[in-house]
């Protein structure tokens, strides 16, 4: 009987666990087949190497993917460099006293900030303050922005995985702080911070609230390039094709090919994030 | 004999907790110095300070003078590179660079700008016994060599700088009888050229290897003198009882 009942708690642990399982899957798998299937359609090549025509009813999404990528460049110069020496002054430098403490628990609360907030601040900021106009530069220093806090706590993340006995090695030999910093703790972290940043930009790349406010057009006859000018983006695309098109039933399968093409890029940016790991992992083995 | 090495009165206090009582030692040039006592005696604590080690704890507090020759290792003057390159160490769990053999050995010799070509790297590897294992292997991640060869290869690095002392914080202990006979050995053959200090744990390793053994409790050296001495004779009854494994 005891027996019978440990079987039957082990049964309902094991099921409810499996079962939530399941069920987030099974979300998660419908939104794929949906976007695939309905997006699938509208594939072609050359979906993705024209520009929108007549009213965005027609044609391709060429603008919209130049925008995008161009903008997530942007937001890597301007988060990378900066994200990374943050995090090492954090790591490596500062005291860990109560203002690095604070200074590091509002880093870790800005990754929290909704991201139509960086919207609003980078409006006030970059596109009015500083002059910017609502440009592809005023988005992609707002979208750096929002990047920040996530490449600073990645980053820190990789350099607190290195043990103290490699810097002690390399002190040992006569390196300044600086140098065993430069030489053995940034190249040992690497795959660790170039696996966060690409994470990072990869949801920057699907973000539209920043953008939204700072840039982003609805439509633009010209191919995107210019960074003092207003630009496309795949994800604002994607909303105003399903919420603010004038003949939304016409234009619908353009937005799940659009969906598709969005996904496709975060997609192959997280790939290539497994892809440094794992390499970088083969060559220390 | 010569003194290489000295500390004097030498007091050291991470976060207002005394580690070092007055510390009184001289290490011998060409000599091997075991330190030995119970954890938490300050062994560590002490060879830590003999190559500034605790210049990044910023709660470390260093009162008194060491002094290398005539030189006190803690003037303003000297750049703290320039005393760890002239003292060398290694440490407890072998830890080489996450690069290449030959780059373990050539990155120290680079950055104090000394000559880094293949000839100077076979001599350090050669002097750590270690050429005839990986010299065909020159290219390959450090990682991948044995415990025992790692250690060989961190006794290597701190080799090729020259250094005029090695410090060594209880080499063997992460390593097997046959690896750690074969780094006493080259202890014994290093000792010809360098002033070695030797933190160990392992009465008999200190019995096998070192010329001079100082005895340590609480913070202070309790007893010290010729290795045979002191393990023969000892003075102080608590000596004594470390050694005969009563306490430890």
């Amino acid at each position: 009987m005891q027996h019978k009942r440990f079987k039957l708690s082990s049964i309902i642990e094991w099921g409810s666990l499996t079962g939530t399982t399941l069920i987030v899957c099974f979300f998660l798998v419908v939104i794929i087949l949906e976007i695939v299937f309905k997006g699938i359609g509208s594939m072609s090549w050359e979906f993705i190497s024209s520009i929108p025509k007549e009213g965005m009813t027609k044609g391709g999404i060429l603008t919209p993917i130049i925008g995008t990528v161009l903008i997530t460049l942007i937001t890597a110069a301007f988060a990378i460099p900066f994200g990374i020496c943050c995090a090492i002054y954090l790591n490596e430098y500062a005291e860990n006293n109560k203002l690095t403490r604070i200074i590091r628990a509002a880093i870790r609360n800005l990754s929290g900030v909704p991201s139509i907030i960086y919207g609003l601040f980078g409006l006030a900021l970059f596109v009015q303050t500083l002059q910017l106009g609502t440009s592809l530069l005023a988005a992609g220093l707002t979208l750096g922005l929002l990047s920040l806090p996530y490449i600073i706590t990645t980053t820190e993340e990789a350099l607190m995985q290195i043990p103290n006995s490699t810097r002690e090695a390399a002190l040992a030999v006569g390196a300044t702080k600086f140098e065993t910093i430069k030489d053995i703790v940034i190249p040992s972290a690497v795959p660790g911070i170039l696996t966060g940043v690409v994470l990072t930009l990869s949801r920057a790349a699907g973000e539209t609230a920043p953008i939204l406010f700072t840039g982003a057009a609805f439509y633009i006859s010209d191919t995107n390039g210019y960074i003092n000018q207003e630009f496309m983006a795949l994800p604002y695309h994607l909303y105003m094709l399903s919420t603010q098109h004038q003949s939304i039933e016409e234009v619908r399968p353009i937005a799940y090919g659009t969906a598709l093409v969005l996904i496709l890029v975060v997609f192959l940016l997280n790939l290539s994030a497994f892809y440094i790991r794992y390499k970088f992992r083969k060559n220390e083995n | 004999m010569k003194t290489k090495l000295s500390a004097e009165n030498l007091n050291i206090s991470f976060a207002n907790k005394q580690i070092l009582k007055n510390v009184n030692v001289n290490f011998q040039e060409n000599e091997i110095t075991a330190l030995i006592g119970p954890s938490g005696c300050g062994k560590s604590t002490l060879l830590r300070s003999l190559n500034r080690m605790h210049d990044l704890i910023p709660y470390a507090d260093i009162q008194g003078l060491v002094k290398l020759e005539d030189i006190n290792i803690y003037a303003k003057s000297i750049p703290v590179t320039e005393i760890r390159k002239r003292i060398g160490m290694v440490f407890q769990k072998a830890n080489p660079f996450p690069k290449s053999i030959y780059e373990n050995i050539a990155y120290g010799l680079r950055i104090n700008n000394l000559p880094h070509d293949k000839t100077v790297i076979e001599k350090a590897l050669t002097e750590a016994f270690l050429w005839d294992e990986v010299k065909d292997d020159l290219k390959m991640p450090a990682h991948r060599l044995s415990g025992g060869q790692q250690q060989r290869l961190c006794i290597a690095r701190a080799v090729a700088l020259r250094p005029e002392v090695i410090l060594m914080d209880e080499p063997c202990s992460a390593l097997d009888p046959v690896s750690t006979l074969k780094i006493e050995e080259l202890i014994l053959h290093l000792k010809q050229k360098y002033t070695i200090v030797i933190v160990t744990h392992n009465m008999q390793q200190a019995q096998r290897i070192a010329d001079k053994t100082f005895f340590m409790y609480l913070g202070e050296v309790k007893e010290s003198g010729n290795t045979k001495d002191i393990f023969e004779n000892p003075k102080h009854e608590m000596t004594k009882n470390y050694i005969s494994g009563i306490f430890g």
